[in-house]
């Protein structure tokens, strides 16, 4: 059952970049992608629990501040060791300014 | 009398490391604005492709060499030169492109990994896990799978590893054992279960290329195959442990601060060439994600919070000695590096260890 709940406004996100949100005592990644759209995924890699929102967004990868494990933020797709589970990804929507992710 | 460290990955230190929070820990890092951080961290193709095509052009310019002037004196530098690039540069362009910040490409970091990989005579599977736990539990007893120098200090295989016999006694060995589809049990302890078959197979690819090289040298009735494929892992390491050495001996193990267990040091151009800038290693364990040709700047940034680098190679390695010496007796001993007065202190938990009574001894 879809639960939608306000992350952030979109200007708090920069043009390829990611930030923390956190929300019912879970973490999750924002993102803005370099063509101006936004994702949301798990705040933690599934490696180890370390926060992507530390981590450098090249074009449609997060890359985690630890040990650079690569995944596809669109897809929640693991690129390759170490990281070889997948990341959750979360449905967006941008309403008047402000970026709603669907926690449900 | 403090008990004895175990250095095995699934033994006593490593559940003691587990229970006291040790692994996988929150550790220190200077606070750099994101955007700061952002900038230092953006990947480029660009220096990692000319400094390849120079290390390339390089090692097959001095292998020409080898083969031309073979039988002669005049083969000496040349030998010289091979050696270090192939037996010890291999070594930060397999550190770098493991982590994949050498080039932005990552099919580029992938190719150079892999033959670097080789040159070291290293499973790329296996290194690659490794070194990953490297950077979670950083010299952390019993986590560790990359800790150089144990406590108390082995002085004579210190001494020996310059040589890189050590490590190609151990090298080889592993990797004939890896390639008939054993893992030992610390090698399990760090590579998943998943990716363990995948360790094998290229064991397997490595071996077969030294089987190879072996078969060329007695077809051809000639040393010149061996010196340049395996041997130089030999007789051209000196310099990757001369550099390597000094990232953590002598300084604080489990702890979870960087500026306490790793050691930045400032190097000669030619060095820094060969070790990739690696010689700021307080700033690449505390922001790996940084490449290697941003780290200079890196430091300029957050030098302020950091025990002052050793100003050259041979400066540290004199710090070093007592330290050593001091070990012999007592293991717990390490040298605590002073801090500036423009630094955050370090953190109470895990690191007030008293090292006064083995200091005054």
């Amino acid at each position: 059952m879809a639960e939608w709940v306000e992350a952030c406004a979109v200007d708090d996100v920069d043009e390829e970049d990611v930030i923390r949100f956190d929300h019912g005592g879970r973490t999750f990644a924002i993102y803005r992608s370099p063509d101006d759209a936004f994702f949301a995924t798990d705040g933690f890699c599934t490696h180890e629990k370390a926060h992507l929102a530390a981590g450098l967004v090249m074009d449609d990868i997060i890359e985690c501040p630890k040990h650079n494990g690569r995944f596809n933020y669109k897809t929640g797709q693991a690129k390759g060791a170490p990281v070889c589970v997948d990341l959750k990804t979360y449905r967006v929507k941008v309403e008047a300014g402000k970026v709603m992710i669907d926690i449900g | 009398m403090a008990k004895k460290r175990d250095y095995s990955l699934v033994g006593e230190s490593t559940r003691t490391a587990i229970e006291t929070g040790l692994a996988s820990a929150e550790w220190y890092h200077t606070d750099v604005a994101r955007k700061t951080m952002k900038e230092l961290m953006q990947r480029s193709d660009g220096p990692a492709i000319r400094d390849t095509i120079i290390w390339i052009a390089a090692i097959l310019g001095s292998a020409a060499g080898i083969v031309w002037f073979w039988g002669s004196w005049w083969v000496a530098p040349f030998l010289f030169v091979y050696g270090v690039l192939y037996g010890s540069s291999s070594d930060s362009r397999w550190h770098e492109c493991g982590h994949g910040t050498a080039f932005r490409t990552r099919r580029m970091n992938d190719v150079v990994y892999h033959i670097a990989s080789f040159m070291l005579m290293r499973n790329p599977v296996q290194w690659r896990w490794s070194h990953a736990r490297h950077h979670t539990d950083t010299i952390i007893v019993g986590r560790d799978a990359e800790i150089a120098v144990m406590r108390p200090p082995d002085l004579i295989k210190a001494a020996l590893a310059f040589t890189g016999i050590l490590d190609f006694r151990y090298s080889l060995p592993t990797l004939v054992r890896q390639a008939f589809g054993t893992l030992s049990d610390d090698e399990k302890s760090y590579i998943p279960e998943m990716e363990q078959h995948k360790a094998v197979i290229a064991a397997r690819w490595h071996m077969a290329v030294y089987v190879a090289t072996i078969a060329v040298a007695i077809a051809l009735r000639s040393w010149i195959p061996l010196v340049l494929i395996g041997l130089p892992r030999l007789y051209g390491t000196w310099h990757m442990v001369t550099t390597g050495l000094l990232q953590h001996i002598g300084l604080a193990d489990n702890v979870t601060d960087h500026r306490l267990n790793t050691r930045t040091v400032y190097m000669n151009p030619v060095s820094r060439f060969i070790y990739w800038n690696m010689n700021y290693h307080v700033e690449h364990h505390m922001f790996p994600m940084v490449p290697y040709h941003a780290l200079p700047k890196l430091h300029e940034l957050i030098k302020h919070d950091l025990p002052v680098p050793n100003p050259s190679m041979w400066h540290a390695y004199r710090e070093v000695w007592p330290v050593l010496l001091r070990q012999l007796k007592y293991e717990d001993y390490y040298l605590k590096r002073e801090l500036p007065p423009t630094a955050k202190p370090y953190r109470g938990e895990f690191h007030d260890l008293d090292i006064t009574a083995a200091a005054a001894e």
